[in-house]
């Protein structure tokens, strides 16, 4: 990790982010524009269903906008780790052929999906004026969520790209587990919907719950449920950022252990 | 580091593979195999504790038959595979040439492709966008560097692949047969290209089997068979131990494959007498066995082929031909060896009917022997003489 920052590196990751992106919207008329366009309509749609018909965040504060944050932050989790999951297997043929640091490819799709991440934050913004919503100076806390949930994407992203080149089994399991988590992460309902406090606890260990729940807390309104509205024990509190460190570490270790195997294995 | 480092010195060095029965890249499989104590997968012993060094500046040759490890060995020597066991010490900077265009997307334009393949090869964008134009003027593609590269032709991808490649600036290349492709104006800017950074006293491994290019460029060799260092020394050496093998290897397996007999002839082929290594102040001896179907009078012809040209060529015209069916005939051949130039001969044998010199079945390169000495050039030993 440590030569993240030279310049060879550099280099390298910037073409291969660049690269991706060319290719993401390789023969569509509308290019580019397609990554703000696609998750606006997304944005319409969800709007339209979550807001007019099921209203099911009717008792919270400016809910378009505290579902959408919802929905991006979940979908940066989904985007990113999917796609490192077949990074190192799509890359085979470098991998098998050049000598490059095998977790540039993973780092480089995980700065495709930040990417993405920040084109819908921009979305976002707009959904914020529109709804009229009051930002407070709390908002610049927002990139202490964003952090959190980069860190934790990335130690499971690690771990998948590696796992993925012996068994391809994983991208079953993981679109799974991704439907299984995004009903357990409360990114459609409200934190208030589930009965049992014990339960909005346990939901809360989730990073990712503690990031999306975060980032809503700060910027969208202070009516929402987290870590720290529903308990003032710092282990409690801290528990979500330990998981989030502790899969980094093991992501990140196991992805070198099996890094020197690639070739051979893919 | 001083002079006296060598570039690569390469110690114990052993890798082996583990081939999966059937692949067994599922969850499943492999808890299957856990169970039943089974090992899903049989080893392959890859490269067995080879070890050499080269020297700074040196071009050193790494040759070896199909599936000897020689490829597996480069891989190693760059980092791309991680050895089970031993050392690999590598001083300066190292660019493996594996194959030509690493990560050209047919999707992306020509331009796009020169950055992406540079930022591979571990040149930064400014770098880069100063070689830029040469790199495509040297490729002639200069009208096409807009298009996507699935409009290019083959040729087309090769020299912009190459065009790049060439630019790569380390201590150490390393290249495989990446460079076989292309037609002769290619492999022409190829041994320029060679010729270039031999001066330059660069430090450059080429793996190859095409032994020309061993005795042309090469101040070393390494022979690997069968995963282990078989010899190392001088170009000349190598090749010829290294066609000797393959001699052996090609009588060995395919004695009868060459051979093509209608249905009079039941048999027809070349024993040697001689050892299959000898000096040109020998003499070369052979049995040339057949047995005919039915009996016709017949006539051998035999030829001594050399880089593919037939040196020397003979029949058995002058001599009383046997040609009674159902049994083996033997005709022994001797060949003074004092005006051909060393090197590796084939023997073609044909069998005629002798009057109307239809071919009922010849014999051709199968068995073959090496004249040893020193290599002089050309095809004859006759030499002129400066007229004064």
């Amino acid at each position: 990790m440590n030569h993240l920052v030279s310049k060879k590196n550099r280099t390298l990751l910037r073409e291969l982010v660049r690269t991706d992106f060319k290719l993401r919207y390789q023969g569509s008329i509308l290019g580019y524009t397609w990554s703000l366009l696609r998750p606006l309509l997304m944005f319409v749609i969800l709007y339209i269903v979550f807001v007019k018909f099921l209203k099911i965040g009717k008792g919270v504060e400016h809910y378009p906008v505290y579902l959408l944050l919802g929905i991006v932050l979940w979908g940066f989790f989904t985007e990113m780790t999917s796609q490192s999951l077949g990074s190192i297997v799509g890359r085979g043929d470098l991998i098998r052929k050049i000598k490059i640091p095998r977790w540039i490819i993973v780092i480089s799709s995980s700065v495709s999906a930040l990417i993405n991440l920040f084109l819908n934050l921009i979305i976002i913004v707009i959904f914020i004026i529109l709804n009229k919503v009051d930002l407070h100076p709390s908002a610049l806390l927002l990139p202490l969520s964003l952090i959190e949930l980069y860190l934790f994407s990335l130690g499971v992203s690690f771990f998948l790209a590696a796992a993925y080149v012996k068994f391809r089994d994983i991208s079953y399991i993981w679109e799974v587990v991704l439907q299984a988590g995004f009903y357990a992460t409360p990114i459609l309902y409200p934190l208030t919907l589930v009965p049992n406090i014990t339960f909005q606890k346990i939901l809360l260990l989730n990073p990712i719950a503690q990031a999306v729940q975060g980032a809503r807390f700060n910027v969208v309104t202070t009516q929402t449920v987290t870590s720290s509205t529903l308990s003032d024990n710092t282990v409690y509190i801290l528990i979500p950022v330990i998981i989030t460190l502790v899969t980094l570490l093991i992501g990140g270790l196991y992805f070198k252990k099996e890094s020197k195997y690639f070739a051979e294995n893919i | 580091m001083s002079e006296l480092t060598p570039a690569i010195s390469v110690k114990n060095l052993n890798k082996t593979f583990k081939l999966p029965h059937e692949k067994t890249t599922s969850l499943k499989g492999s808890l299957i195999n856990t169970i039943r104590r089974k090992k899903g997968y049989e080893e392959q012993v890859a490269l067995d504790d080879i070890a050499f060094e080269v020297k700074k500046g040196e071009f050193f040759g790494i040759v070896g038959r199909n599936g000897s490890g020689k490829s597996t060995l480069l891989k190693l020597i760059s980092k791309i595979y991680t050895p089970d066991s031993g050392d690999i010490r590598v001083n300066g900077r190292l660019t493996p040439f594996i194959e030509l265009g690493v990560g050209f997307n047919p999707e992306l334009s020509g331009r796009d492709n020169v950055f992406l393949n540079g930022a591979l090869l571990g040149f930064s964008r400014s770098e880069m966008s100063q070689m830029y134009d040469e790199i495509v003027s040297f490729a002639e593609l200069e009208r096409f560097m807009d298009q996507k590269l699935k409009n290019y032709s083959s040729g087309m991808q090769v020299r912009l692949a190459f065009s790049i490649a060439i630019r790569a600036n380390s201590d150490i290349l390393v290249l495989d047969e990446v460079l076989a492709v292309g037609d002769a104006n290619f492999q022409q800017k190829c041994f320029e290209y060679f010729e270039k950074v031999k001066k330059e006293n660069k430090t450059i491994i080429l793996v190859t089997h095409d032994m020309g290019m061993v005795k042309r460029f090469c101040d070393r060799a390494l022979l690997i068979d069968r995963s282990k260092v078989k010899e190392i020394g001088t170009p000349d050496k190598i090749s010829r131990q290294y066609e000797l093998d393959n001699l052996k290897a090609a009588s060995d397996d395919e004695k009868i494959s060459n051979t093509t007999l209608n249905n009079a002839v039941e048999l027809l082929r070349v024993i040697p007498r001689s050892k299959l290594q000898l000096p040109k102040s020998d003499n070369f001896t052979f049995d040339i066995e057949y047995k005919l179907k039915k009996s016709f009078s017949v006539e051998i012809g035999l030829a001594l082929i050399t880089e593919g040209v037939s040196v020397m060529e003979h029949n058995s015209r002058d001599i009383q031909t046997p040609s009674e069916a159902g049994t083996v005939h033997k005709l022994t051949y001797k060949i003074p060896l004092h005006n051909f130039t060393p090197g590796a001969y084939k023997i073609s044998v044909a069998i005629f009917e002798k009057k109307s010199l239809d071919l009922f079945g010849y014999n051709s390169g199968v068995s073959s022997f090496i004249i040893t000495g020193k290599h002089e050039g050309g095809l004859v030993t006759t030499r002129g003489s400066w007229v004064k």
